[in-house]
């Protein structure tokens, strides 16, 4: 049981939640993910971290609804308690000091990057981050990124807030502009495949973090399988970080959408029922 | 040895015994036939999660137990993992004492509603039995006789709770709830020990519960036996990764004084075939685990499931059995079995293989699969097979199965399981650099006392073994409770 303790919408679909888990709280590190199964009726799904306060042992997550589990998380309150919350999963981000750091992140994708953009600035790097959303209420975190990169760039489709423009003109501007040495990226796995095939185009080294469909998260069912230059991973064990430019992310895209029409039936029925309640 | 062989001779010749061997000639025991196991019909239980084997009655099983000649030197006990005395458990049923059969069956088992059922006795113990190695008969059927005297105290409400030592206040760590752990966790609690079995998943029981679907093995008799380790004090924490959740550098600082790691082999194999990644092609775990542990199937529960239409699983082990059977009862049309090799080489038991025949399962045996094609929206639609021939034995003793060239032909598919093994979870391993495993990531221990290269870890199971059954499972799990206990009473000696 892990109780929620602050819950803060950054967006109609975006949410913030603090969760009351102070073991994974002390032992997560940047990369790291979590699952969560809300009841006992509840589907396991996997969610990043956006940071954690080991003093306080919580840890905080951003959630976008996108189907019946995210929907439901929305809709629980401070003080609701979640059933299940497991980890933390995956291998942590290999942080050490290489120079620039080019940090890209799209959507929710940004706040697991936070703890990213941290870990590199406080091991003495260089930090510009890209920030990328659809428009100008999209654009999450930006002042925490702040505190935590020399600069930071915003990019949203419509001009609302930054640089009119997608992520990649983001990330050219700087790459064009100074020597980039390593770059992360995190989001949704259209941004991911573009903003690899822009630093491929500059032979930068380039991470991206999966967030696949998966059931348990400790490498045993194999849903999360993505191909990696050719060889079958897993994200929950290998991953979820890989080198970007080996990721096929058409693949991971096909698999995503793996139980489209499943999801969507549900989620109209869950509609329904919050209809019929409210 | 001596010691068990002793006891047993004491055993046998106790006055209740020698009784009931004596109240009926061996020749008549040896001309009644073997009890069959009641089962469910096979076009009813296809379409519903209703189990399969419904078990002995009380007559059928005191008609079975009268078989049993009680052997002065018994040959079955070796045959099994756990030493069950199985002549005293049987001539217990004999005499109609149920409850006192049950007893002598947790003497050394912790499981036995569990073993009764998923047990291959026809190679362990009912192989070792006298009927089939001296007169060429149908053994006792001692695995129905488990079953059902578990089953018979389970119902009774009166579960015994196995005697504990004294509660020693010495912390240890068991590391997976499955059969492995459960059966280390057992026996440590007899010792006397403070015992937390720490799981990975929100459920307790590791593959009895994703894996062993309900149609064979209920979850409600496995919370049954889980529930009786709670009562001798057994603590159970779900949803904690050790190594991950807290490293062992935590849990020792909390107190904890050895650990056993009964991890199992968690990583499912595929076979690395041209389109495998293909939406609808699954490994049997995830497949299971949907159906079995998040109850997908059922509209109340949030997970979905594929449950396709034409589906075929690829191998020819227990787990893929369970797999074609799971989707039959979800509605196929076909279920398909595509294995390698001929029956004759299946590791899947005989009962399950004759059960899924029953059910309407097609076998392609001694076909292979090569490539899968998909649809636009890359789901799986067709597979590509070549049919094999068996040639000359291979290191596993069994024919290698051999592709028949030019034999390739298509065949109609929407749903894929892919059921051809696992390999040892790695986030044990992962966690303790120092731990020597073996290339394949199973952990290297001592076969006596189950400890590995780290003193104060013991391990058991598939993550030693790479891939085996419940029983040898909980035989590690009973070896390395014994082998703890050892190295912790050397160590209070010492200090």
């Amino acid at each position: 049981m892990s109780k929620i303790l602050e819950k803060e919408f950054f967006s109609e679909n975006v949410v913030k939640l603090v969760l009351d888990a102070p073991e994974i709280a002390r032992s997560r590190k940047p990369g790291h993910f979590v699952i969560i199964k809300i009841d006992k009726r509840g589907e396991r799904i996997p969610l990043t971290i956006a940071s954690s306060d080991p003093e306080k042992g919580t840890l905080t997550l951003v959630v976008q609804k996108v189907g019946v589990t995210s929907a439901k998380l929305a809709a629980m309150q401070v003080g609701d308690e979640i059933m299940d919350v497991v980890g933390p999963l995956g291998k942590a981000t290999h942080i050490e000091k290489v120079g620039t750091v080019l940090c890209a992140g799209g959507g929710v994708g940004v706040a697991p990057l936070l703890p990213i953009v941290e870990g590199f600035k406080k091991a003495g790097n260089r930090v510009i981050t890209v920030l990328a959303a659809r428009n100008k209420d999209l654009v999450i975190l930006e002042e925490q990124m702040r505190e935590f990169s020399d600069e930071v760039i915003v990019m949203t489709d419509d001009g609302s807030s930054g640089k009119k423009g997608l992520v990649t003109a983001g990330m050219e501007e700087v790459i064009q502009r100074e020597k980039v040495d390593l770059s992360v990226v995190i989001g949704p796995a259209i941004m991911m495949k573009f903003a690899a095939l822009t630093t491929k185009k500059y032979n930068i080294e380039t991470y991206a973090s999966l967030n696949t469909i998966m059931v348990d998260g400790t490498g045993m069912c194999g849903a999360c399988r993505v191909s990696v230059g050719g060889k079958t991973k897993f994200v929950c064990v290998d991953g979820p970080e890989f080198n970007a430019h080996q990721v096929d992310f058409d693949q991971m895209m096909s698999r995503l959408g793996a139980y489209k029409d499943q999801e969507i039936e549900a989620y109209e029925k869950y509609l329904q029922t919050v209809e019929i309640d409210g | 040895m001596e010691n068990i062989l002793e006891y047993l001779k004491a055993e046998r010749s106790q006055e209740w015994r020698t009784e009931i061997r004596k109240s009926m000639k061996a020749k008549d025991r040896m001309a009644k036939v073997r009890t069959e196991m009641p089962e469910e019909d096979p076009n009813i239980r296809n379409t519903s999660n209703i189990e399969v084997n419904s078990g002995l009655t009380a007559e059928q099983a005191v008609l079975e137990a009268q078989r049993c000649i009680d052997c002065p030197s018994p040959t079955c006990i070796t045959g099994c993992p756990v030493g069950i005395n199985i002549p005293k458990f049987i001539k217990k049923i004999e005499t109609e004492d149920f409850l006192g059969a049950a007893e002598v069956l947790k003497d050394t088992n912790g499981l036995p509603a569990v073993c009764g059922r998923v047990c291959p006795q026809e190679k362990q113990c009912e192989a070792q039995c006298f009927y089939t190695i001296k007169m060429d008969k149908p053994p006792v059927a001692i695995g129905y006789l488990e079953r059902f005297a578990a089953d018979f105290e389970r119902d009774s409400g009166q579960m015994a709770i196995p005697d504990t030592d004294e509660f020693n206040n010495i912390k240890l760590a068991v590391i997976g709830s499955g059969p492995a752990g459960l059966a280390a966790a057992g026996d440590l609690a007899k010792f006397g020990y403070d015992v937390t079995v720490f799981e990975a998943l929100h459920e307790i029981g590791g593959v009895l519960k994703y894996g062993i679907p309900e149609f064979r093995l209920p979850n409600e008799v496995v919370d049954v036996e889980i529930e009786s380790l709670r009562k001798m004090g057994v603590k159970f924490r779900t949803n904690f990764i050790v190594g991950k959740t807290a490293s062992f550098e935590d849990l020792k600082e909390e107190g904890y004084q050895a650990f056993f790691v009964g991890s199992g082999a968690g990583l499912p194999r595929f076979m690395n075939i041209p389109g495998e990644n293909f939406n609808g092609i699954f490994s049997s775990n995830e497949y299971l685990t949907r159906v079995n542990l998040m109850n997908a199937a059922n509209p109340d529960f949030d997970t979905p499931v594929i449950s396709g239409n034409l589906v075929a699983v690829i191998g020819g082990g227990n787990t893929a059995m369970d797999s074609v059977r799971t989707a039959k009862r979800l509605g196929a049309e076909r279920s398909m079995i595509i294995y390698r090799r001929s029956e004759e080489e299946m590791p899947a038991r005989v009962e399950e293989v004759k059960h899924a025949k029953e059910e309407g399962i097609e076998f392609m045996n001694l076909h292979n699969p090569l490539e899968y094609f998909a649809d636009e929206k890359g789901r799986v639609n067709k597979m590509k097979v070549q049919k094999m021939e068996l040639g000359a034995p291979d290191a596993s003793g069994r024919r290698r199965p051999i592709p028949i060239e030019g034999s390739e032909f298509m065949i109609d598919v929407d749903t894929v399981v892919v059921s051809v093994g696992v390999s040892p979870n790695p986030l044990i391993p992962a966690s303790l650099p120092n731990l020597k495993v073996t290339d394949w990531g199973t952990i290297v221990v001592d076969k006596e006392t189950m400890q590995s290269s780290i003193p104060e870890l013991f391990a058991g199971g598939d993550i030693v073994r790479g891939g085996a059954t419940v029983i040898l499972a909980m035989g590690d799990g009973r070896k390395a409770a014994a082998g703890m206990h050892q190295y912790i009473m050397e160590k209070i000696k010492a200090n």
